[in-house]
């Protein structure tokens, strides 16, 4: 009378299939519109391009996983690219002390509002939309300009990458964000930690209940999500050489998105890191659809995730609908027939 | 303190050994409500002690207090012999005492295995073993008779199962005191005999468990002593071969055989008024069985029985606050659905409902608006009463009633129960209903505001208004009702009329054993 353990690990992972199945259909389809579409090199530069975003979108899918959200993430992002810029540039400082003290600095404000959600017991919507205006309306006291980073290391790092043949070119951000999806890979599904996470999102008193530290867990989750915001504006300031208080203005959204069109649960509980990875590709995909078609105007990325976003919360709900039919008469059989 | 009770010193005396759990003169107050008075409470090794007691009576408080949840404000507790204070369930829980609620406290999502270890899964290199982990909790299963497949969520598992999952947990965790508080609730007979054998088998280990139930028959069924709480005191405490049920249900309810009969009129002409409302095989799998009730003008029908044995499911089916699944409803002439509470108030049903801080006042609101609520909603939003219509019916029910302070703008949070208790009645009223249906309504209100609102009851009735009453004061129901239905276990077990009503009479209905011992389904 057990159902099959595969069955059941098919329906857990039915909405990151999902997710998967139109990532590869959206690939068939660009490939069929252009014909150099489906190539390595642009795979790699959808990697390259999109590195920051899947960056926060790994500690976003914790946070998300957990009943929270951080709506900070993209201040974060532009207040850490500006005090490189001007830590680096101004101030002198060597770019690998900047970006630790920037990592400090994220982990504190990350662990500040995961305490002030703990302790005060506030909504996290709250708390980390006071941490969006604080962080972005600092980056705009220490500059309201775009400042350049000239340093060796940055042009350094730019050169860097592994060439795979045919232009296609694994670069330094490209493989810091494939580390930080394994890293969050590993964290979420194969720790301790990672079972915490979830069974905050399943139930936040239980969990209390069943002797777990949930207010350390609760600030861990937010430190994490705000060092890999910080590790992502680093990222960033690679990417453009340069740091501008508006920049990232609005990732926090499409890190949102790309979790939830990734398979994870709003409300909780339930979701993986791989599919914030695929939701991310497959936001970045729409991208580069629309800049091979040219004439086409970028909003219809925003359209076509909005789409998306709704397609798949209408089918998660489906799914979980499906998934929570109660079963309870077989497997009372079950339980009384066992010696 | 507790010296008058016949029943707790011998058996306090009987066994020699020092007892696993020793709470001796527990007390607490919540803002002068004193919730539990001087109880003291033991717990011998390898026993099931079912602790007992209507609403009220302390059961929880008690819990609470013993694993930490609430601090006492007085008493010791003694674990094996050794004082313990627990200040967290956390606590308590490493102390060796572990609870197990009727709503699971497990996360649904996570796989059983994981909640079976979650926070001790085995781990190598800060990595969960997962196949050793499951491989563990398999095994830990497999000792209460449970074969099932440990990778899945736990929310794919019946209640039943979810429970069984949560006791290996804290078993596991090296539990000597189980507390499971009504875990049967949502069970069926087939279940819970699972968790009884369960139960039986954690007992030979010497587990000792506080079962806390409704159901009489449960606690015959599977418990070795029983202890009583009423008004948070100790009301006794007896091995079960000591404690027939008619014996157990006075000690509950606290009446005494002898105080018995009023000479109450017999209501003659109640019968030959135009029933207000019939309902013929009315009821919900599940949530109450079949039954048959007819509420006529001028006429009280009594609603009795211990908790949980299926009143106020009654009486939320008759106000379709909930939907029979079988059965017809017929209101004067014709047959009508009584699908929800707004076709209920069209019919001129109106409902006081048990909870009153959660489902009756709005606290913040005002006297005067919540007076004027259940009018408002039956004439609709399009016609308003105006200001003074509303000063007008507030101002008369406040006089009416005697509701105090005779205020109409003061928020109702801030008035006594018996008077929040009047302001409910005074929100019915002012519709004007043809039934009018009380679930407890002198519960937690003091001696004085219980002797008026009896009076009031009266009163109503004799105005020609039909009412169902639930209440567990057996005593005001046989000085006001004309009928007294009697329910045990979710069913209408016996109907007592005019003359036959009495304490007596309704104590035996309550504690008759059902002629076959099957649970309820």
């Amino acid at each position: 009378m057990k159902r099959s353990p595969a069955a059941s690990l098919l329906a857990r992972l039915m909405p990151v299939l999902a997710t998967t199945a139109v990532f590869i259909a959206g690939f068939l389809i660009c490939s069929a519109a252009y014909p150099n579409f489906a190539s390595l090199r642009v795979v790699m530069n959808l990697l390259t391009d999109n590195a920051f975003l899947g960056i926060v979108a790994v500690g976003m899918t914790f946070v998300i996983i957990s009943g929270g959200i951080d709506l900070s993430v993209g201040s974060v992002i532009g207040f850490t690219t500006v005090f490189l810029a001007l830590a680096i540039e101004r101030w002198g400082f060597p770019p690998l002390l900047a970006f630790l003290v920037i990592l400090a600095v994220c982990a504190i404000f990350g662990a500040a509002m995961g305490a002030v959600i703990q302790y005060f017991e506030l909504p996290p919507f709250i708390v980390t939309l006071a941490g969006m205006f604080l962080a972005r309306g600092v980056s705009f006291l220490l500059s309201t300009e775009s400042i350049p980073i000239t340093a060796d290391l940055y042009s350094h790092l730019a050169d860097h990458a592994v060439r795979l043949g045919g232009g296609a070119r694994l670069t330094v951000p490209a493989m810091i964000m494939l580390a930080v999806v394994l890293g969050g890979m590993v964290l979420l599904h194969l720790t301790r930690f990672g079972a915490n996470v979830y069974a905050l999102g399943g139930s936040r008193t239980a969990t209390g209940l069943m002797g777990i530290n949930v207010p350390r867990t609760t600030v861990a989750i937010y430190t994490l999500s705000s060092v890999l915001a910080g590790l992502a504006g680093i990222v960033f300031s690679l990417y453009t050489s340069s740091g501008y208080s508006l920049s990232a203005v609005g990732v926090e959204l499409d890190a949102i998105a790309a979790v939830v069109i990734g398979g994870t649960l709003l409300s909780g509980g339930y979701g993986f890191v791989f599919g914030s990875f695929l939701g991310v590709l497959i936001q970045g995909l729409i991208q580069t659809y629309i800049s091979f078609d040219g004439s086409l105007s970028s909003w219809w990325a925003k359209i076509a995730t909005g789409l998306l976003l709704f397609a798949f919360i209408a089918f998660q709900q489906l799914t979980l609908h499906l998934a929570r039919r109660p079963r309870r008469r077989p497997r009372l059989a079950t339980a009384g027939a066992a010696p | 303190m507790q010296s008058p009770d016949p029943l707790a010193a011998p058996a306090a005396t009987a066994d020699p050994s020092p007892p696993l759990l020793d709470v001796a003169g527990f007390s607490k107050s919540f803002a002068g409500f004193v919730a539990l008075d001087g109880v003291n409470f033991t717990l011998r090794h390898g026993e099931i002690h079912a602790l007992l007691g209507e609403n009220g009576a302390g059961k929880s408080t008690l819990i609470k207090a013993m694993t930490g949840v609430v601090q006492r404000d007085g008493g010791t507790l003694h674990l094996e012999g050794e004082e313990i204070a627990p200040r967290s369930a956390a606590e308590a829980l490493k102390a060796g005492i572990a609870t197990v609620y009727q709503e699971v406290n497990l996360a649904p999502n996570l796989s059983v295995a994981q909640n079976l270890f979650l926070g001790r899964q085995p781990t190598r290199f800060g990595l969960v073993r997962e196949r050793e982990m499951r491989r563990r909790a398999e095994a830990l299963l497999y000792e209460f008779g449970l074969a099932i497949d440990v990778g899945a969520p736990l929310e794919s598992y019946s209640v039943a199962i979810q429970h069984i999952v949560a006791i290996a947990r804290a078993v596991d965790q090296s539990a000597r005191v189980l507390i499971l508080d009504e875990p049967t609730a949502s069970l069926d007979a087939h279940e819970v005999e699972v968790l009884f054998a369960v139960m039986r088998q954690l007992t030979a280990r010497g587990i000792g468990i506080v079962f806390v139930t409704h159901f009489l028959d449960q606690v015959y069924a599977v418990c070795d002593r029983i202890t009583v709480l009423r008004n948070g005191r100790l009301a006794g405490t007896a091995p079960i071969a000591a404690l027939p049920r008619i014996e157990l249900v006075k000690l509950m309810l606290g009446r005494e055989l002898s105080r018995a009969t009023s000479a109450r009129p017999m209501a003659s002409a109640a019968s030959v008024e135009p029933p207000v409302a019939v309902f013929e095989g009315y009821g919900k799998a599940g949530y109450v069985a079949p039954f048959d009730l007819s509420l006529h003008a001028g006429h009280v029908v009594g609603l009795a029985g211990l908790l949980g044995s299926g009143r106020t499911e009654t009486v939320r089916l008759v106000f379709g606050a909930e939907k029979a699944d079988c059965g017809t409803a017929r209101a004067g002439e014709g047959a009508v659905a009584v699908g929800s509470p707004r076709e209920a108030m069209r019919l001129g049903f109106g409902y006081c409902p048990e909870e009153r801080k959660t489902e009756g006042i709005v606290a913040e609101l005002s006297v005067r608006e919540n007076i004027v609520l259940a009018l408002q909603a039956r004439r609709g939003p399009l016609r308003p009463l105006s200001r003074r219509e509303q000063d007008e019916i507030a101002a008369k029910f406040i006089r009416l009633l005697d509701i105090r302070p005779p205020d109409p703008s003061r928020p109702i949070g801030l008035l006594s129960g018996g008077n929040q208790q009047k302001a409910l009645l005074a929100r019915w009223l002012a519709t004007v209903p043809r039934l009018l249906i009380l679930d407890e309504p002198t519960r937690g209100i003091d001696v004085g505001a219980h002797a008026e609102i009896i009076k009031l009851i009266r009163d109503l009735c004799a105005e020609g208004m039909a009412m169902l009453v639930v209440s567990s004061e057996l005593e005001e129901l046989v000085t006001y009702a004309d009928e007294v239905v009697v329910l045990r276990d979710r069913a209408h077990v016996a109907r007592l009329r005019g003359e036959e009503i009495s304490v007596p009479s309704i104590l035996a209905a309550i504690a008759e054993a059902p002629a076959s011992a099957a649970l309820p389904a």
